[in-house]
């Protein structure tokens, strides 16, 4: 926008650009804006849980003692709140992203598309799986 | 010849990122630094918690899920920088900042889950 201004200059038959000025904070106005927004923002968390992961690892392949302290790190309350808050982030993630999946593939039977929860669905059911399975390997481990 | 944008690739990035993300970081977050570090449920061993990191496959999945979400990461939070904010002229700062941040951590991660031991 500034580098517009900056560039624009003045003729006959285009006096200066017309760019409305929006708000920084447009996305604060409607629910639908808001949730792009809390949307957009819960990449910051996954890189924090890909750093909480590099740091569990650093932790175990060191030795015992400090994955131990690592637990203890773990259990700080400005950890834990953070690690909540992050959970509630990353179900946002995935419940969005599941949702989005239908409109990203627009499978057409006989013409017509299929129903959004033909895709929605089979994603919901895998991702159940995905995380039994996961939990079984870590539960008996 | 046009100059190709290099867009698409990290757009795929970004989509894988997404995917590997929801499949796999609730569960993970919910249990290694949630439930078993409160004492929800009951944690594995220090070694056998060991020894299932050391296997190969999970160390490929964890560089995978690592990688790829970093990547994610990094092309989420640049648009949002772009969108919310709207300082898409600080490009110069957020491009590099994003995915060479993405970029750092993936060579962490591979110097991590190599080395496990």
């Amino acid at each position: 926008m500034s580098q517009a201004r900056q560039n624009a200059t003045y003729t006959e038959f285009r006096p200066r650009w017309y760019r409305a000025r929006v708000s920084t904070w447009w996305w604060m106005g409607r629910w639908s804006y808001l949730k792009f927004i809390l949307r957009e923002i819960s990449s910051v968390f996954v890189a924090w849980f890909v750093v909480e992961l590099l740091l569990a690892l650093n932790a175990l392949s060191t030795g015992p003692q400090e994955y131990s302290e690592f637990q203890l790190f773990l259990r700080n309350p400005v950890v834990v709140a953070t690690n909540v808050v992050s959970l509630f982030f990353v179900i946002f993630h995935a419940l969005t992203w599941f949702n989005l999946a239908p409109k990203a593939m627009a499978v057409r039977v006989r013409g017509k598309r299929i129903p959004d929860l033909w895709i929605a669905g089979p994603n919901y059911v895998a991702w159940a799986a995905v995380s039994a399975i996961v939990a079984w390997f870590l539960l008996r481990a | 010849m046009a100059k190709r944008s290099n867009e698409p690739i990290l757009w795929v990035l970004f989509s894988a990122g997404g995917v590997v993300a929801a499949f796999l970081i609730p569960v993970l977050l919910f249990l290694l630094f949630l439930a078993f570090p409160l004492g929800w449920i009951t944690p594995p061993s220090y070694h056998g918690l060991l020894a299932l990191v050391r296997l190969p496959i999970t160390r490929l999945a964890l560089f995978v899920l690592s990688f790829f979400s970093l990547f994610h990461w990094a092309h989420r939070f640049r648009y949002t920088l772009y969108d919310g904010l709207q300082i898409k002229h600080l490009n110069q700062l957020i491009f590099p900042f994003c995915y060479g941040g993405a970029v750092v951590g993936s060579v962490i991660a591979g110097y991590i889950l190599w080395n496990i031991g």
